[in-house]
């Protein structure tokens, strides 16, 4: 079906202005932004993804991957508290594989900062996205997640700050978490090429092996090289996660049920998992407010590992809404992300929970009905 | 009229010419020394047009050549969803390489992805900025990094002498191509053990977006018969 950019702007203008009618103030954003912010944030793949450009002065920008990064940006830098803001524009893309997804589309968004009541702005923004698509008539499916009782857990295991570290590093990283942990509960065996490591490590002080090794090169220095040789013999005398811990984990990751079902399931294991307690708390409070904005939350969809996709910054309350097509993206999407504020904010941070609607993709849905 | 795309000079030329007068058809160069002409001897239908190995994959892409003989490590990064442009019609067993990564001997601490990874992010704690990979093949290392979950890197665009980098402090590790290794060890790099990220070779390559006629198709169908090689019935 032909794209209408004047419908899919129509679209996206009129989502904004419900938003707006709702409570939200309209912001702006620009569209070239400086690069290194989301470079940092994202890393690489950010590269695959967004459009780069260079100007003269400015140095590396980008193409607007998304309204998320400037509207905390504007936010942070002088935003009245609290704030709920509405947004609407395109959004930038690169599609790599040739399945047709457009890379220049519409988004229409609403962020609420504010530090009362989390639980309350999560409902909130869940359910004003639901009831403007429940408004164009659309049998669109939700999943909920909830990425802050899995840091919970993984901040609870008893294990090494080290290991902790490095599993809540790759938590938006399901194939790299997943070997992680197999590893650090024993469930793989330690591969070939580290049991070797650890050999050679075993042979001399690193300092030793350094100069062994040839001739010095590079920025890393010897005492870096010397540090992790050292971590990786400590990390190597760690104890495997204990079975219990290690399976309550795995049974958390794939954790799948009606959000009620979900929270009795989270409340069992709760007690041989007492770290988890606060988030699961959290989750609990969430359900009554989005009960009591209207929200059926005795089979409103929970995945506990939802929303743990790379080019991700949420780290808390995740949903998403999709059509019947599997093939389609989400026609909506959203979440908690605190820890962004913090890293945008140079010091300062505030809870924020945000969702964006792809409104060239409801638009056609729809038919175009307004 | 095939239009086929074959490397201009060197090695890749001599040894796609010798693969082709192998299974009894004669690629040669035509008319004055330097100068870019050549003919066909043995099928008919079927036009040499000489190219440089690195312009032979966008060529494919935009339909201009029908067939054409470059890297697998070309077609792959310079191609977005290669498989859907082109189809690999034979693989020729020659221009071996294998695209790798590489660190300094000097870490002790680092043989595979794993530590790769580790150590990226100790870096970026350590220095604030990533841990920085030059290359060439940009397309080719992120894609793998990614799907190996590797974090807190950068790619570092490297076009000649990639090996120097790590030297130099403009990067930390390097990710090229190499078929002895010898230039990674004058450079005192090694190689990671788990991070092959592909194995190039030089291959026959088919291009969809070309114009096929059915005369094109009737050539193509006794061009594959010639080389024993099995080709698209469309």
């Amino acid at each position: 079906m032909m794209r209408s950019a004047g419908q899919e702007r129509a679209t996206s203008d009129r989502l904004a202005a419900w938003f707006v009618a709702k409570g939200a103030t309209r912001v702006e954003a620009d569209i070239l932004l400086p690069a290194e912010t989301l470079l940092d944030l994202y890393g690489e793949d950010i590269r695959a993804r967004a459009y780069m450009t260079v100007d003269p002065v400015q140095g590396e920008m980008m193409l607007r991957p998304d309204f998320t990064v400037p509207v905390v940006q504007q936010h942070m830098a002088g935003g009245a508290e609290p704030a709920t803001y509405a947004y609407s524009g395109p959004v930038f893309r690169k599609q790599d594989s040739a399945g047709g997804r457009p890379s220049e589309y519409h988004q229409a968004g609403i962020e609420i900062f504010r530090r009362d009541h989390p639980e309350d702005s999560d409902a909130q923004v869940f359910a004003l996205i639901a009831e403007v698509l429940g408004e164009a008539g659309l049998p669109l499916r939700p999943v909920t997640g909830d990425i802050g009782i899995l840091m919970a857990a993984v901040r609870g295991l008893e294990t090494s700050t080290r290991r902790k570290q490095a599993l809540l590093r790759h938590i938006w990283r399901p194939k790299r978490f997943r070997a992680l942990l197999d590893r650090f509960s024993g469930r793989a065996p330690v591969p070939k090429a580290r049991k070797d490591l650890l050999d050679r490590l075993a042979q001399g002080s690193p300092v030793d092996l350094i100069a062994q090794a040839g001739t010095f090169t590079g920025l890393r220095s010897e005492a870096e090289i010397a540090a992790r040789a050292e971590a990786l013999i400590e990390d190597a005398q760690t104890p495997p996660l204990r079975a219990p811990e290690a399976a309550l984990l795995y049974d958390l990751l794939s954790l799948q049920a009606p959000s009620r079902a979900a929270l009795d399931h989270l409340h069992g294991i709760a007690p041989m998992l007492p770290a988890i307690l606060p988030a699961v708390d959290r989750f609990a409070a969430r359900l009554d407010a989005l009960a009591a904005r209207g929200i059926d939350t005795d089979t409103l969809p929970f995945e506990a590992s939802h929303g743990r996709t790379s080019l991700e910054y949420y780290d808390g309350f995740v949903f998403s809404f999709h059509a019947e097509d599997p093939a389609l993206p989400p026609v909506a999407s959203g979440g908690r992300y605190d820890a962004l504020t913090a890293v945008l904010g140079q010091g300062r941070s505030i809870p924020a929970v945000g969702g964006v609607i792809r409104a060239g993709l409801l638009a056609r849905l729809t038919g175009g009905q307004p | 009229m095939i239009k086929i795309g074959v490397p201009s000079k060197g090695r890749l030329m001599e040894k796609t010419f010798d693969w082709f007068g192998a299974r009894g058809i004669t690629l040669r160069l035509a008319g004055a020394e330097r100068e870019y002409a050549a003919a066909v001897d043995g099928v008919e239908g079927v036009e040499l047009v000489l190219l440089s190995a690195g312009e032979i994959p966008r060529e494919l892409a935009a339909g201009r050549i029908h067939l054409g003989v470059t890297g697998s490590d070309l077609v792959r990064e310079k191609l977005a969803d290669w498989s859907r442009q082109v189809t690999e019609l034979a693989p020729l067993g020659f221009g071996h390489a294998d695209l790798i990564l590489a660190v300094p001997v000097a870490w002790i601490d680092v043989d595979t992805l794993d530590d790769l990874d580790a150590a990226a992010a100790a870096f970026r704690a350590t220095h604030g900025f990533r841990l920085r990979i030059a290359t060439k093949y940009h397309r080719l290392v992120r894609d793998f990094l990614t799907s190996h979950g590797v974090a807190d890197y950068q790619l570092i665009d490297s076009q000649g002498a990639t090996e120097g980098t790590v030297k130099n402090l403009t990067a930390e590790a390097i990710a090229d191509i190499t078929s002895s290794g010898e230039t990674l060890r004058a450079n005192h790099l090694k190689i990671l053990s788990d991070a092959l990220i592909h194995s190039s070779q030089a291959v026959l390559f088919l291009s969809h977006a070309a114009d096929w006629s059915d005369a094109d198709r009737a050539t193509l169908a006794a061009l594959g018969d010639k080389l024993n090689v099995t080709v698209p019935k469309t």
